[in-house]
């Protein structure tokens, strides 16, 4: 096997190991196996992964820079075009299974509920870096590209807000990603402050 | 109409307080009961005495000690308090609950609550009665007979089932022990054991144990409050608030407290659980009001359970869940915009 091939293969492995949320998700749709609200189940799990895998894109700089992990890098693309994906998948999972696509609730819901504005926000912001990750688009922009990519960090914000506003006694999973972004943003503003 | 398999009771006396190799059989049991597929849809039919529902084969039941299980076979079905509206498979009643003592996930009661020792139980009452004091579970219950009645609930998250109870009217215990005048309010409590109730020793939970809830003492005699100790013709599991809970079917599920331990009267109203972390999203009265929203999600429809995927099954809930006619005039002249 050659080197390229071998990237390949492992390029595939990660691609996969990203779905399998997703296809674990449909197998247990197709067992019948979400429970008795299976629509909220659908929604939950599906902004949960969108969340994760936007936190894994958010660590690729910091593990280049203090665990000299490069070849992360080459799969920051890949992870936030996932982190994308579901997050696409949680909202039409939201607007068909939860509301029915009735538009008046959806325009009460977009307009009336807090988290739902952030959420709204946060995918609305994630759409320009998601048609301007290609290759083509990021040699084209230059270095505004790397301006426009930042809005990551206003985005990951924006998630965390939207986790955070639906506790309703248990925060113990928030707490846990609070940590983890505090980590993540802090070791870049530590880096920008060091001479 | 067949009867169906049983397995022992979850209720364990304290003289065996499970051995390893059975509370592992029994893990097992309600995995495989979890991992269950494709269910039946549940029928009912009224006879002489108890009433029969269709469970399906591998479900597993609960019989209750056996000092309850004469008065669970002669409950009679009463007509007056039904409903023909679909019922919530058995499978979904038991899989699917609210109850933050054994975790904050649907499912994790069902995970954690089979452990539970519900026999013996003791139930306080106290506080403004002519008779307080500490009550054996079985005394509670000894001159009461057990109706079964079928009632909607409607969860504050928006969802709702359609739940055959046993029990008794409220009323008809609160009389028994003589609340004198300054009875104005009834407070419930769960109860609180970090050791059979793993949730409680959650770090990162807003709720104080034990939980709280209570009734306005008009509200608490109305004839709809019951007294729950089972549903679907047999004992209550625990993850739904085994061996003694509350049903008020015209306020939301919250209210509707589980595994009771005391029953308090006083002049006061009681500082329920919710209502207590977060005053502006539950109220205390928590009558069911599609009118008023909760502040994070809408109350103007509910998704009857179960529901698929493409048929969410989504209708119009109902001021007091349907239940104005019999509960309205307790809040006569209340703005129940503000007494949400």
């Amino acid at each position: 096997m050659s080197a390229l091939q071998r990237k390949g293969w492992i390029r595939w492995s990660v691609f996969l190991l990203l779905l399998l949320p997703l296809i674990l998700l449909i197998q247990r749709l197709l067992n019948g196996d979400l429970g008795a609200d299976p629509a909220k189940f659908i929604v939950k799990e599906l902004g949960y992964w969108s969340l994760c895998w936007l936190w894994l894109t958010l660590s690729v700089t910091p593990a280049r820079i203090y665990l000299g992990w490069r070849w992360l890098t080459s799969y920051r693309r890949m992870f936030g075009l996932f982190a994308f994906f579901y997050a696409v998948l949680h909202l039409l999972a939201f607007a068909t299974f939860l509301l029915g696509w009735r538009w008046d609730s959806l325009i009460t819901e977009l307009t009336k509920r807090p988290y739902i504005i952030v959420g709204s926000l946060a995918l609305l912001c994630m759409l320009p870096l998601a048609i301007t990750s290609t290759k083509g688009m990021q040699r084209k922009l230059g270095k505004d590209w790397k301006r426009l990519h930042s809005l990551i960090y206003p985005i990951s914000i924006l998630v965390m807000l939207h986790y955070t506003l639906q506790i309703r006694s248990d925060f113990s999973q928030q707490l846990i990603f609070a940590v983890l972004l505090v980590v993540l943003l802090g070791c870049r503003i530590y880096r920008k402050r060091r001479p | 109409m067949k009867r169906y398999r049983r397995i022992g009771s979850p209720s364990i006396q304290p003289s065996e307080i499970t051995p390893e190799p059975i509370y592992r059989n029994r893990r097992r049991f309600m995995q495989a009961a979890l991992s269950m597929t494709a269910l039946p849809v549940l029928g009912f039919s009224s006879q002489a005495g108890a009433t029969d529902y269709d469970i399906a084969g591998d479900l597993p039941i609960y019989e209750g000690p056996s000092w309850l299980q004469p008065k669970l076979a002669s409950a009679v079905h009463n007509p007056g308090y039904s409903t023909e509206e679909k019922l919530a498979p058995y499978y979904d009643a038991i899989t699917h609950n609210n109850f933050y003592e054994f975790g904050t996930d649907k499912r994790d009661p069902v995970r954690h609550a089979q452990g539970l020792i519900t026999d013996p139980w003791q139930v306080e009452i106290s506080g403004a009665v002519a008779k307080p004091g500490q009550y054996h579970l079985e005394d509670i219950l000894a001159p009461h007979a057990l109706e079964d009645r079928i009632y909607r609930l409607r969860c504050v998250e928006a969802w709702s089932m359609v739940i055959p109870w046993l029990g008794f009217p409220l009323a008809d215990l609160i009389k028994r022990f003589e609340p004198t005048s300054k009875a104005k309010y009834v407070h419930f409590t769960t109860l609180e054991d970090k050791e059979q109730m793993p949730g409680q020793s959650n770090l990162f939970g807003t709720i104080t144990w034990p939980y709280v809830e209570g009734l306005r003492i008009d509200e608490a005699m109305n004839p709809l409050a019951l007294l729950v100790v089972g549903m679907y013709g047999n004992a209550l599991p625990p993850q739904n608030g085994a061996p003694l809970r509350l049903v008020v079917p015209w306020k939301y599920g919250f209210k509707s407290i589980k595994s009771i331990v005391r029953i308090h009267f006083s002049e006061t109203m009681p500082q329920t659980s919710w209502n207590h972390i977060a005053p502006d999203e539950y109220g205390f009265y928590a009558n069911v009001n599609p009118a008023v929203d909760h502040p994070r999600w809408s109350q103007a429809t509910e998704r009857r359970l179960p529901s698929s995927l493409f048929s969410p099954n989504i209708i119009d809930t109902l001021p007091f869940n349907g239940y104005a006619e019999e509960v309205a005039d307790l809040y006569k002249g209340m703005d129940l915009k503000q007494w949400f």
